[in-house]
């Protein structure tokens, strides 16, 4: 069965974008069929990031509107054969992604694909609650910083408010990607703690990306940090935090860190 | 670094995490309420203007979060001559 994720964080420039391409690469290098899908309207740059920017002919807004039909727009990626783009609209008005609309087109991608990657929007507007709208699962990307986890904070309240599933009742699976991490200031003590950031957001860990150099040099090339075919940390760590979304028990480690985590604060258990 | 400097600065990370931890226990329980400090100051400047004449200008309502207990702190500047309104 399909599962919709939605990559959120209500901040920008947290690692969204990047988590999307790198979380959706690392689960179609698995075998699954996935669509990665950029509700950024007006703000596109998951084409960028895939390296796809040159083959956007129509985008969500054209399908929603009936314009294009989904399969004409859904771009298929260079290197992978499962893996797939549906761009958003980088001209047309964000009005015109009604939640109707949406909702057909999410319907749609569930029927032939395994996995549905939504790349949510900064803030906490319409955009970012249409993205994260049919999603079952959401990751929450947060910088070990404070107004990123306030942020999140926020988000968190809206996942269990204004999405489908928390309407009827269900609870949405979300889960704590923390991006940027960087050891040397951990080190310092001038950065929250792993464990600090978990204990006020309370929700599970699904991995930790250090602050890289290699998520730069990915992204100017247009590849998908897991796709960068080096054993790069942030690539290992994008692909064990895909595993666990697959339900695998991976260990996890703090970047930096000899020890692994353990303890109460990193069951793997959705919130 | 200095050595100076090094005994100087102390690490900032705990600071974050206290001033977050205080934070977010407002958010989430007055996420709905957050206009709460000006509905007081409204309907605190009615209540006082049916028995003073008062100046909305003139009435300071602050709120300082705390980790235990919050304070609201009400400050108002009443005319010198005291004019009392005549009750209805
Ligand atoms: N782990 C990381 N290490 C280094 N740079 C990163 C990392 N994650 C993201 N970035 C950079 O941060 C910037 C913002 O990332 P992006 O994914 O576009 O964030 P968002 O979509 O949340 O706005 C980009 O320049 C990106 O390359
Ligand atoms: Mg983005």
């Amino acid at each position: 069965m399909a599962k919709t994720i939605v990559v959120t964080s209500g901040k920008g420039g947290v690692g969204k974008t990047t988590s999307t391409a790198a979380l959706g690469a690392a689960l179609a290098q698995r075998g699954e069929k996935v669509a990665v899908v950029d509700f950024d309207v007006g703000l596109r740059n998951l084409d960028l990031v895939m390296g796809a920017e040159r083959r956007v002919v129509f985008d969500l807004i054209n399908v929603v509107q009936g314009d294009a039909k989904l399969p004409q727009a859904l771009i298929r990626d260079k290197r992978c054969d499962n893996l797939f783009l549906l761009p958003a609209s980088q001209t047309r008005d964000k009005d015109n992604l009604t939640a109707e609309g949406v909702e057909k087109v999410m319907d749609e991608l569930r029927k032939d694909f395994d996995w549905i990657v939504c790349d949510s929007p900064a803030g906490i507007e319409r955009g970012a609650t249409l993205a994260m709208r049919h999603a079952d699962v959401a990751v929450v990307v947060t910088n070990p910083e404070v107004s990123s986890v306030r942020d999140s904070d926020r988000i968190i309240g809206l996942l269990d408010s204004k999405t489908a599933k928390a309407e009827n009742g269900e609870r949405i699976e979300k889960h704590l990607l923390l991006t940027r991490y960087d050891p040397n200031r951990a080190n310092r003590g001038d950065m929250l703690k792993v464990e600090d950031v978990l204990e006020i957001l309370s929700i599970p860990l699904l991995g930790i990306i250090p602050e890289s150099l290699e998520v730069l040099r990915a992204s100017n090339l247009g590849t998908p940090v897991t796709m960068s075919d080096n054993n790069s940390a942030p690539s290992i760590a994008y692909s064990n935090a895909a595993k666990r979304l697959c339900g695998e028990d991976v260990p996890m480690s703090i970047p930096g860190e000899k020890r692994g985590l353990f303890g109460k604060f990193f069951n793997r258990r959705a919130a | 670094m200095s050595l100076f400097s090094f005994f100087q600065k102390r690490n900032t990370a705990p600071a974050a995490r206290e001033r977050l931890q205080i934070l977010l226990a407002h958010e989430r329980t007055n996420g709905e309420h957050s206009d709460l400090v000006n509905l007081l100051r409204e309907e605190i400047i009615q209540v006082i203007a049916r028995h003073v004449k008062v100046d909305g200008e003139k009435v300071a309502v602050k709120m300082d979060k705390g980790d235990q207990f919050s304070t609201l702190e009400v400050d108002i500047e009443l005319p010198a001559d005291l004019e009392r309104k005549k009750a209805a």
